[in-house]
């Protein structure tokens, strides 16, 4: 009994620093409605500060001195990240917001590895509770009985603040209308400023706060991000004290589930996760949010379908690709494969993304979810290969209409983070259940049969089924089923009005999609003869969004251009610089601010411009659409 | 009128939200053909009402029958396969379709084809489409972006979508809000003469008391969720309640009454 006890407390402690990372996620999205995918950096950014500064100052004075001015030190990063990049971007749609912080992220982790080098680094115990209580034999760490007790005060402060303070009310009446407050002659800039500074500041502080507990390391940020998310999902996006009632329960669920179902703890997690969206969509502490902003607005540009013209031309390219192996050596070859095969991943994410508006930001779990069901057909039903490439993928498609019915119940971030949270879970399981995965060491020696063993037929099977992807995608564009997506995503009010079944047409939708990126990741895994849960991991669906906007969001071709441009970039960037990420990173950011259409959009905004101009006689019609 | 068969009937319809009675014991009936109006001041009830025979929201309490069949909290895309069109106070159109994709979307779904991945859009029920857009008088529009129109046409295109499942009953909430004075008169006019051709019932909510004089057959009058009048425009615009609690602001309709407006 009184280990479970004990237990308990363990989850309780553990609750402290998720607590504070989430309220501030809520706090900055409550006002901003920014995700800030980078709480998790920060958060990162935290623990390492405190690191360096609680080794430099000594005593007990210079310990708690140090965790305070590193997460003072982290706001004030925060605050400039907020005035350079942030303030201008509130008003771009919410995936560009969602990937610019994204891509500060990435460039974060390699910043402190070029600081605080690769190694886990070990911090001071805390000064005064260094020792543990004993409890009927067993002993709590005094620290933990600190951050218990820490919690409910910052809790407290914080009602305090948002209750009882001038800044309190304005951000209260910022939370629920933000223009209004803005009319009201509040200057929101530094509102919003000083906002996104306090929730930078949780957010380290739950960082510093973890170095007596555990060891910093570089992959902190991504592990805490995706905890938060699954909190703020349960608790309620922009609710304190959602945060908080839901830290509590994932750090129990996280506590007990290790100790009662050891192999499928995380699966209970998503299991209450499920429960709590079925029955309260919006969170325990949520309120449905006003009608998502609409993600397209950067062009109004119908969509039409290849003029015979650009047919031919896509024939002519196609037919160039086929040449490849005339000319190019195996590298170039294996080169090319991959390429086609990101061309299809790229495709089915933009299906989703770009016709449906429901942006995954875990759209790699279907790409390796096909991947391992090559692996279990090839390697343990021993079928041949031809059965396996149209059995495999079924895997991605099943995983699909599971996770989906469930995200298609959300829409704009609640849907990212959610499809987010449902990737990791299967990447976890995936690195976990080391009995059928493997687990780190994957599973090895997929190669291909001998009809498509050598890098020229391959690359011929590869781009041969690219090419049937795209077209099929592309055909379902413009089918009426295509066409009732998009009606889903432009007006779910107008589309409710004219018979359409929105959620069971964006669930067809997001198993469709899966099903095209588990095919990617099937011929993924005899392109490398291996599968591991990288496959599966949060990088690869960032890779996939990136494909997506470099080329274009808002048009039908982008994602094959886009694919195309950035795996070639991104090869040759490995081959160049170790800094990988915080190149990748700044590419990320840069696109958001400065190029938000990509290149087929910029393209067509060109050729658009040679056109003689039609007249547009109600630019306000949008932002009368935005009021409703 | 009486002969024609009921449309749509509303018994005892109520909606509170916390303490406030948004809608008390409302009933009413619309026949075929019929252009029956809504009104009352803001706040009244009027939207509560509308959404709730339009399946947005549940009712409280009561029972709506629309063409036979209880629809008392079946969901919109329910009431609408029963033959229900439905106009937005505030437009609600698909702003990255063109005009004539946007009601192509409509006849899809009313041909139930929404599941159809292979057809191609562009090309299905083109005419038909160009039908719609003719009657509303949009021919000259259909390969414009939806996102460029101008409101007033917004409006018509509106009408366009809401016709395109041959309906036998428009719902319209305030089909005029935020249109000149003129191109208000003409949407109703075209709305009317649509309705009276195709025997549709039309129920419309209105603040423009120009428009509801004109053209409704009948008119319902709300105040504080409560129906407090109904009959022929002459009935209602003698009715001294009305004239008390809603016309008080109705110098204006005598005003234009005098200059000789036609009623």
């Amino acid at each position: 009994m009184a280990f479970y006890f004990v237990q308990f407390l363990t989850g309780l402690a553990s609750a402290a620093s998720l607590f504070l990372v989430a309220s501030g996620l809520s706090i900055i999205f409550g006002v901003t409605r920014i995700v800030n995918f980078a709480h998790g950096a920060f958060y990162m950014l935290g623990a390492y500060v405190a690191f360096t500064l609680t080794e430099r100052f000594s005593g007990a004075l210079g310990f708690w001195a140090g965790i305070v001015l590193a997460s003072l030190v982290v706001a004030v990063v925060g605050v400039l990240v907020e005035m350079v990049l942030l303030r201008r971007i509130y008003h771009a749609p919410e995936l560009f917001q969602l990937l610019a912080t994204f891509g500060l992220t990435l460039m974060v982790q390699d910043l402190v590895v070029m600081i605080w080098g690769p190694n886990d680094l070990l911090g001071r115990r805390a000064p005064g509770f260094k020792g543990a209580v004993e409890f009927f034999g067993q002993n709590i760490p005094t620290y933990d009985l600190f951050l218990i007790a820490l919690s409910p005060i910052v809790l407290g402060l914080l009602w305090l603040l948002f209750q009882r303070t001038r800044w309190g009310v304005l951000v209260r009446a910022a939370t629920q209308d933000r223009d209004m407050v803005a009319a009201l002659g509040v200057n929101q800039k530094w509102l919003f400023t000083s906002v996104f500074a306090l929730g930078v500041f949780l957010a380290a502080l739950g960082g510093a706060l973890q170095i007596p507990r555990d060891a910093v390391h570089h992959a902190l940020d991504l592990r805490i991000i995706v905890d938060v998310f699954v909190v703020v999902v349960i608790g309620g996006l922009g609710s304190i004290i959602g945060a908080f009632v839901a830290a509590v329960l994932v750090s129990e669920l996280n506590a007990f589930g290790i100790l009662i179902f050891p192999k499928i703890s995380i699966i209970l997690v998503f299991l209450v996760m499920a429960v709590v969206l079925i029955v309260r969509p919006w969170g325990l502490f949520g309120k449905q949010e006003a009608a998502a902003r609409r993600t397209p607005g950067l062009t109004v540009n119908p969509w039409r379908p290849l003029t015979s013209g650009e047919r031919l031309a896509a024939w002519a390219g196609l037919a160039v690709a086929a040449m490849l192996p005339l000319v190019g050596g195996n590298y170039a070859l294996t080169v090319g494969s991959e390429i086609a095969i990101f061309v299809i991943f790229a495709a089915s994410l933009h299906f989703l993304m770009s016709v449906g508006g429901l942006a995954s930001f875990g759209h790699a779990a279907y790409f390796g979810l096909g991947a391992y069901g090559i692996a279990f057909l090839a390697k343990m039903a021993g079928l041949p290969m031809i059965v396996c490439l149209l059995l495999g993928p079924l895997l991605g498609c099943l995983g699909a209409a599971i996770f989906g019915f469930f995200a298609v119940q959300l829409s704009g971030v609640y849907f990212a983070m959610l499809t987010l949270a449902f990737a990791q879970i299967v990447w976890s399981v995936a690195f976990q259940w080391v009995a059928v995965t493997g687990g780190d060491n994957g599973i090895l020696g997929l190669w291909p049969e001998k009809w498509a063993a050598g890098p020229a037929s391959f690359y011929w099977l590869s781009i041969g089924v690219a090419a049937l992807a795209v077209a099929a995608l592309r055909i379902i564009v413009f089918s009426p089923f295509g066409y009732a997506l998009r009606a889903t995503r432009d007006s779910l009010l107008r589309s409710e009005a004219i018979g359409i079944d929105a959620k069971r047409i964006q669930w067809t939708a997001f198993v469709i999609a899966g099903s095209v990126a588990g095919i990617a990741g099937a011929l993924f895994a005899y392109l490398k003869g291996s599968v591991f849960p990288d496959s599966l991991g949060i990088s690869l669906s960032v890779d996939a969004l990136v494909m997506v906007l470099l080329g274009g969001v808002e048009t039908v071709s982008g994602a094959v251009i886009g694919a195309i441009v950035y795996k070639m970039l991104s090869i040759w960037l490995v081959s160049q610089t170790d800094l990988s990420k915080l190149v990748l990173g700044g590419v990320i950011v840069l696109i958001v601010v400065a190029f938000p259409k990509g290149i087929v959009g910029m393209f067509e905004t060109l050729r658009n411009r040679r056109r003689p101009e039609l007249p547009k006689p109600a630019l306000l019609k949008s932002r009368i659409e935005g009021a409703e | 009128m009486s002969t024609a068969p009921t449309l749509l009937s509303v018994e005892g319809l109520s909606k509170s939200y916390g303490g406030v009675h948004a809608v008390r014991n409302v009933s009413f009936a619309l026949q075929a053909g019929e252009i029956l109006a809504l009104i009352g001041p803001n706040g009244a009830g009027k939207s509560t009402c509308f959404d709730m025979l339009n399946g947005q929201t549940t009712p409280g309490a009561g029972r709506i029958n629309l063409l036979g069949f209880d629809t008392t909290g079946k969901k919109p895309r329910e009431v609408w396969r029963l033959g229900v069109g439905r106009t937005f106070q505030i437009t609600a159109t698909f702003p990255t379709m063109t005009v004539r994709e946007n009601v192509q979307v409509a006849l899809v779904s009313y041909g139930r084809q929404l599941f159809n991945v292979w057809a191609s859009t562009p090309q299905f029920a083109r005419d038909e489409a160009g039908r719609l857009l003719e009657l509303v008088g949009m021919s000259g529009y259909a390969e414009r972006p939806c996102g460029e129109l101008a409101y007033g046409d917004l409006k018509r295109l509106e009408l366009a979508i809401a016709l395109a499942n041959q309906p036998k009953l428009l719902l319209m909430d305030e089909p005029t809000a935020g249109m000149a004075p003129r191109e208000r008169i003409e949407l109703m006019r075209l709305t009317a003469g649509i309705a009276r051709e195709k025997s549709i019932g039309v129920l419309f909510t209105e603040h423009d008391m120009d428009v509801v004089f004109e053209h409704a057959d009948r008119i319902l009058v709300l105040n504080r969720g409560s129906l407090i009048a109904e009959g022929s425009p002459e009935e209602v615009r003698r009715n001294p309640q009305v004239r008390a609690i809603y016309l008080g602001e109705g110098l204006v309709y005598d005003a234009r009454h005098r200059e000789g407006a036609p009623s």
